[in-house]
């Protein structure tokens, strides 16, 4: 049923009548939940990337009147640190395919692979927070630090949200429940998660 | 993957046995929506409170010690912040979201219980932080409710050691909270309707909250990020807002930061806001105008249409309220474009709820009269609004009283007249208990003719440029002897608008315990949440099988029909029996 026609159904003239809209499958709560969350999460950091911009753009507000964005370094660990995240997601998705193919085994393994990586990737972003604030690339030393710090925040907490979630899943698996469900969307959330990752590094990395 | 949840099944629904488990750490969707409404309107009597203290202030400057600068400043912001935010915002949403989706669309519950439970005790945190701010060392933030940096941190603004922290912690977690309970208003529309409860069958109420839940949820990060940056401003000395300054000699080691990029994503939450708390509002009146008026709500689709248009202009007009910020004339051409684009939809639904009691079998009880309030005062915010609207008249008004008068009108007054009207009119359900008409009607009247004239001359005083914001006005020769007078007025009317707000909750809690038993639906009313099996509803709502739905929420008068209603779940063919008989 296309939007467009439940949204001009003349809901008057039709007492009784076979309504326009006769829900015989709706897909899970908790499924939609996740997309409408997609949306609060694009609108966040897309608002973190206008701020960066603006802001990186930003001449004559400091002492000399120059520009003051000095970008940061790109170590190694940067890197891993994605590797690691990618990974993760894969795991996911062997996960769901150990699902799928009623293969018990694989998806234990699966499961706390991806579970175990996700720890892993924030480990190694603290990691990376540490090796910064040694080298002297403090919060208030650069704007470009600055922001850094806040996008891979606010990344982390939402990393770190999934694992609570990814917790209640292998609670669900070892007390012998369906977790078809919380493994699909997990995945999907990992999967989404990635993506505005890969964007973040694209931009801290271009600029 | 067929799981249906619209399912009759009771199995797994959660059935507290203790009294702790069904008041306090509730999972039903009404006590939920109590605690909201219980917890937003005493901390907006705090507000309140901080209101009438403003007004001594401005009416008789000079009088009162206990008032002094900084305090005025800590009261304006305490208040906007509060009224805006913890009192409409939640009550809105969190209250009258949470009681009427489940019961309108006909659904047992929310879809996550807990998640909504969760979402009110971060809620109270929220307001427990911010009150804390008024014990401080420091007192809580000055810094006006918009909160524009660089003054709000520095040296000078009451509240910048503690109160600001406080403050946006405070913002951050409520942002959390009204994130859970967002999730749930708009999974609990889309995937929870009972049987032929089609999105065209659902009233305006749900409607407006379901498009301001929407709204909510996209704009409220702008201030999440807003306060996250700031809060590192402050905390670890980053500059994302603020720019190199010298203080008292000092330099502070900021450098390179925009204050204008705060007002940027202030605004980007901010103007939506003013249609979070705008659009429940008309989706509200829409349904008590229809009931009490006993005539279908005039072009429905109409008015869903422009709910949601409005919705999604109000995304696109933010930078109107930065007019004086020095931005680009091409810049300020476009958001006063977008911003008048939005008076057309919002028109419509004016002519439309005037089409609909025009005609109509209008009974002024008290939802009507306010509802009736309502169009006046949001008539009159409205076109004031069209003046701030446009860049060449709003230069010369801006911070003026003018500005205030302009947007109490709109987004103080009228929703929460719509507020009034809604408590009143579902008050019988809520309670199982009738309130005092006598009471009811003279608490309406003072507070109607009373809030005219409070705001009315303020307007008069912004023409005459009498700035908002000051503490006194001092002597001034552009400002006459009259408008102190009209000052003093306007004080002595907003006493008298306070004191007549205790008959309100002398009656409401009085009715409580000695009211008249209500009858399930005293208004005859269409809507699905009058025809509960019980009053008060029972947890579960429905009883044993939920029901179907089978016509549209607005069959009032049909002609032929035996009673002056149809209720949306009568299948057809019923009424015509009942007619014979």
């Amino acid at each position: 049923m296309s939007l467009f026609r439940r949204l001009t159904e003349k809901s008057w003239e039709t007492p009784g009548g076979e309504p326009v809209d006769p829900a015989t499958y709706r897909p899970p709560a908790a499924r939609v939940a996740v997309i409408v969350y997609f949306g609060v999460i694009m609108v966040l950091f897309g608002l973190v990337t206008s701020a960066y911009v603006m802001r990186m753009g930003m001449p004559g507000m400091g002492h000399d009147g120059m520009g003051d964005w000095r970008p940061m370094p790109e170590p190694p660990l940067l890197w891993i640190n994605s590797f690691v995240l990618l990974l993760s997601s894969v795991a996911w998705e062997v996960a769901r395919a150990g699902l799928r193919q009623g293969q018990a085994d694989i998806l234990r393994r699966a499961l706390y692979g991806a579970g175990v990586l996700g720890i892993l990737f924030l480990v190694g972003q603290l990691l990376l927070w540490r090796e910064f604030s040694q080298t002297g690339y403090y919060a208030s030393a650069n704007p470009a630090n600055a922001f850094f710090y806040l996008i891979t925040g606010l990344h982390g907490l939402h990393i770190a949200g999934g694992l609570f979630f990814w917790a209640r899943a292998v609670r669900g698996m070892r007390a012998g429940a369906d977790v078809k469900l919380p493994v699909e969307l997990c995945a999907v959330y990992w999967h989404f998660l990635l993506l505005v990752w890969a964007l973040m590094l694209a931009l801290l990395t271009s600029t | 993957m067929a799981t249906v949840t619209l399912a009759d099944d009771l199995t797994h629904f959660y059935h507290p046995k203790t009294w702790i488990g069904k008041y306090v750490w509730s999972q039903d969707h009404k006590v939920i929506a109590i605690q909201y409404s219980l917890t937003a309107i005493a901390i907006g009597l705090v507000a309140l409170v901080l209101s009438v203290l403003m007004r001594l202030q401005l009416g008789f400057p000079e009088t009162f010690n206990f008032i002094q600068p900084e305090n005025y400043l800590q009261f304006v912001t305490m208040h906007g912040m509060i009224m805006v935010v913890y009192l409409l915002t939640a009550l809105l949403l969190g209250g009258f979201g949470n009681y009427l989706i489940p019961l309108m669309v006909g659904a047992r519950d929310m879809v996550f219980p807990y998640v909504n439970m969760l979402s009110y005790w971060v809620y109270l945190l929220a307001v427990l932080v911010l009150v804390a701010s008024f014990f401080v060392p420091d007192g809580p933030t000055g810094a006006g409710w918009t909160l524009y940096p660089p003054q709000t941190i520095l040296e000078g603004t009451p509240g910048n050691h503690y109160g600001i922290i406080l403050m946006l912690v405070s913002l951050a977690l409520f942002i959390v909270g009204f994130t859970m309970g967002g999730l749930n208003y708009v999974v609990t529309v889309l995937q929870a309707r009972t049987k032929g409860m089609t999105l065209m069958r659902m009233p305006c109420s749900v409607w407006g909250i379901f498009v301001a839940a929407i709204m909510a949820l996209l704009a409220f990060p702008a201030l999440f990020v807003a306060c996250i940056m700031m809060l590192l401003d402050r905390i670890a000395g980053t500059s994302f807002f603020m720019p190199a300054i010298m203080s008292m000699g000092q330099d502070l080691g900021y450098e390179g930061g925009s204050p204008i990029l705060f007002q940027h994503l202030f605004w980007f939450f901010g103007h939506p806001e003013v249609y979070i708390v705008a659009l429940p509002a008309f989706g509200i009146v829409s349904d008590l105008i229809s009931v009490h008026a006993r005539k279908n709500l005039f072009g429905y689709r109409m008015m869903v249409w422009a709910i949601v248009i409005i919705g999604a202009l109000s995304f696109f007009v933010w930078a109107h309220h930065m007019y004086v910020s020095g931005m680009n004339p091409y810049f300020g051409f476009f958001f006063a474009t977008s911003t008048l684009i939005i008076a057309i939809p919002t028109a419509i639904k004016v002519y439309n709820w005037l089409l609909t009691l025009w005609r109509g079998n209008i009974h002024l009880r008290v939802p009507m009269l306010f509802s009736i309030a309502f169009l006046f005062t949001f008539i009159h915010g409205g076109l004031t609004g069209l003046f701030l609207g446009n860049v060449s008249v709003d230069v010369p008004l801006s911070d003026t009283f003018f500005v205030v008068g302009h947007f109490h009108m709109v987004m103080g007054v009228s929703p929460i007249i719509v507020i009034f009207g809604a408590i009143h009119h579902w008050y019988p359900k809520i309670t199982g208990r009738m309130y005092n008409e006598a009471l009811a009607q003279v608490h309406f009247w003072i507070t109607f003719l009373g809030v005219y004239a409070i705001y009315l001359p303020m307007h008069y005083l912004g023409f005459l440029g009498v700035p908002r914001r000051y503490y006194a006005l001092g002597e001034t020769r552009f400002i006459p002897e009259s408008a102190h007078l009209a000052n003093q007025a306007i004080t002595i009317a907003a006493i008298v608008v306070f004191a007549a707000q205790f008959i309100f909750f002398y009656n409401m809690i009085w009715s409580y315990f000695r009211g008249p038993k209500a009858d399930p639906n005293p208004w005859g009313a269409a809507s699905l949440e009058w025809q509960t099996p019980d009053t008060p509803p029972k947890h579960g709502n429905w009883g044993d099988k939920l029901p179907r739905v089978y016509r549209w929420a607005y069959d009032y008068s049909v002609p032929g029909a035996a009673r002056d209603f149809i209720p949306q779940n009568e299948p057809p063919g019923e009424s015509e029996r009942h007619h014979r008989t």
